[in-house]
């Protein structure tokens, strides 16, 4: 029962993880109606710069605040310089290969940059547990819980409340009628682009000090993340926070209590889940169908 | 002045020329229709007018260049476009599609806008808050005119508003465009299908073949040409 319990408690902070980078990918999709292979790598480089700014002697906050404002203003760059000349001409496929490419350069250039040797990115509220109805929940776990459930909170309250949120949900119903209004919606996109930009150094930032910071830490979250973000449906960000909790829930109970799984194959488990969606259900628990036509 | 003064427009898709050599000019507060069949290019016209297409030639409003200007900065200068299938958003309520409309304007000006167009519309205002994916083809169309004249423009564009409606909706639709026309003191250029109804509110007429304009003059003129009475006016 303990051990249940445990199990469940570590999925949904891993769940809480991979739902962020989730949101990112759809804040994303919703803007360009692409994947952004390079999503893990951005979060990798907001955890490199978190990191960086740290060891440079910044109190680790202020270090993420400064890592989540150059990652947001790196999504908005990629946006305006490398996705929007080929959004305006359709072309879907440069898009992804675009994406992709990034996601190499990224990658190339944060190991040329830091080497390949593990750094150390300290806990938020230092180490320690809390123990939670007989399972232990250490303190990081708890902030990653904490922070994106409030982050998720804060970004409906957002869409929701003001005028910014409201013409970027325009923007992504219908982009010409939105521009016909007066909606700047190349700006829109860029908006989100730079969102999700911040959310994803965010959770390479609170992912960090779980994994060990090298080049390698955010491939494997981030094929969880596409799982969450299938699972969810591809343009709801409810759905990539639920998707993401119910991922990391079935990835460590299956990786416990079915042998055949363990720990080696559970990545396989994010590859089961995107198969089976996209057979079965597309558009994912709260996606709109239209996401099937593209 | 001219509000809209068009010399020469020529647009298209891709490499494909559509809108050949277009002139027209709309005065502040007149009503022009455009005619046309299928195909001959009315759309066009109007995408070019708001910079959803490039366009060559000229474009101006109030006398300066716009050509190339994007359609948002169109939209600021007193532009609204009500495109054809009417640019529903589906997800978003009825309220919020309102406050879209005002993309232009200060928030507390919308907001005070909003009572005005409930009151004009009950049945907008029962469904505030509803999705306006919700609403019945008539409603749509007037939370879509709502929506276009939630920024207060100068010159509204509207594209087959009576599309897919019946007819009885169609004539109050047109009633109802009359009166927002006397109310605001905007320009109106109307494409529709319906000749006989958008003839009788209009002043002055276009009539667009193959991307050219081929004919122009008075709405009495139109109503009263042969030619005109027996292509789009059915006797
Ligand atoms: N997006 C498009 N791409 C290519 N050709 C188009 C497009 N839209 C319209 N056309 C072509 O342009 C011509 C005029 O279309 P349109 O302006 O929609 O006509 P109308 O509104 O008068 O019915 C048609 O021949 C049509 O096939
Ligand atoms: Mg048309």
């Amino acid at each position: 029962m303990d051990l249940l319990l445990q199990q469940l408690v570590d999925g949904v902070a891993a769940g809480a993880i991979y739902g962020a980078l989730a949101l990112a990918l759809v804040l994303v999709y919703r803007a360009s109606h692409t994947i952004n292979f390079a999503q893990g790598e951005m979060a990798l480089l907001g955890a490199y710069l978190s990191w960086q700014f740290f060891a440079f002697g910044l109190p680790l906050l202020a270090a993420l605040a400064v890592s989540v404002l150059a990652c947001a203003v790196l999504g908005m760059g990629i946006e305006r310089v490398l996705i929007r000349p080929l959004a305006k001409r359709n072309q879907h496929l440069p898009m992804i290969i675009t994406t992709l490419g990034l996601m190499i350069a990224l990658n190339a250039v944060i190991a040329w940059v830091w080497g390949h040797q593990t750094r150390e990115v300290p806990p938020v509220l230092g180490q320690g547990a809390v123990e939670v109805a007989g399972a232990a929940l250490s303190r990081q776990d708890l902030v990653i819980i904490a922070t994106v459930l409030g982050g998720a909170i804060a970004l409906a309250a957002f869409f929701r409340f003001t005028r910014t949120g409201l013409f970027m949900r325009a923007t992504v119903g219908d982009p010409e009628s939105a521009r016909l209004s007066g909606v700047r919606t190349g700006r829109m996109l860029s908006v989100g682009w730079g969102l999700a930009g911040g959310i994803g150094a965010i959770a390479g930032t609170l992912i960090a000090p779980e994994l060990f910071l090298q080049p390698g830490m955010m491939a494997p979250v981030l094929i969880y993340a596409f799982a969450a973000a299938t699972l969810g449906g591809l343009d709801s960000p409810l759905g990539a926070i639920v998707g993401g909790i119910i991922v990391g829930l079935a990835e460590n109970i299956a990786g416990t209590y079915v042998p055949w799984i363990g720990s080696e194959f559970k990545q396989g488990l994010a590859l089961a889940i995107i198969l089976v969606v996209l057979l079965l259900r597309p558009a994912g628990l709260f996606g709109s169908r239209k996401v099937v036509r593209v | 002045m001219s509000l809209l003064d068009a010399r020469g427009l020529t647009a298209g898709y891709g490499q494909v020329t559509v809108l050949h050599d277009v002139s027209l000019r709309i005065e502040p507060g007149e009503i022009v229709v455009v005619l046309g069949s299928n195909g001959a290019g009315k759309t066009t016209l109007l995408r070019a007018l708001s910079g959803l297409i490039p366009a060559r030639g000229e474009l101006s409003v109030d006398d300066v260049s716009v050509i190339g200007t994007g359609t948002h900065r169109l939209a600021a200068l007193g532009m609204a476009h009500v495109p054809q299938g009417r640019g529903t958003f589906g997800d978003l309520t009825v309220e919020e599609n309102l406050l879209v409309g005002a993309a232009t304007r200060p928030r507390r000006e919308a907001r005070t806008d909003l009572d005005r167009w409930y009151a004009r519309f009950p049945r907008l205002g029962e469904r505030r808050h509803r999705p306006a994916a919700g609403l019945s083809g008539g409603e749509q169309q007037m939370l879509a005119m709502a929506r276009g004249f939630m920024s207060r423009p100068r010159l509204v564009l509207l594209d087959e508003p009576s599309l897919g409606l019946a007819p009885t909706i169609t004539t109050e639709l047109f009633g109802t465009l009359a009166e927002l026309h006397d109310e605001s003191g905007a320009a109106m250029l109307i494409v529709e299908q319906n000749a006989e109804l958008a003839l009788r509110i209009g002043e002055r007429a276009l009539l667009l073949e193959h991307g050219r304009i081929v004919q122009r003059g008075t709405t009495d003129e139109f109503r009263s040409s042969d030619d005109i009475r027996r292509a789009y006016l059915g006797v």
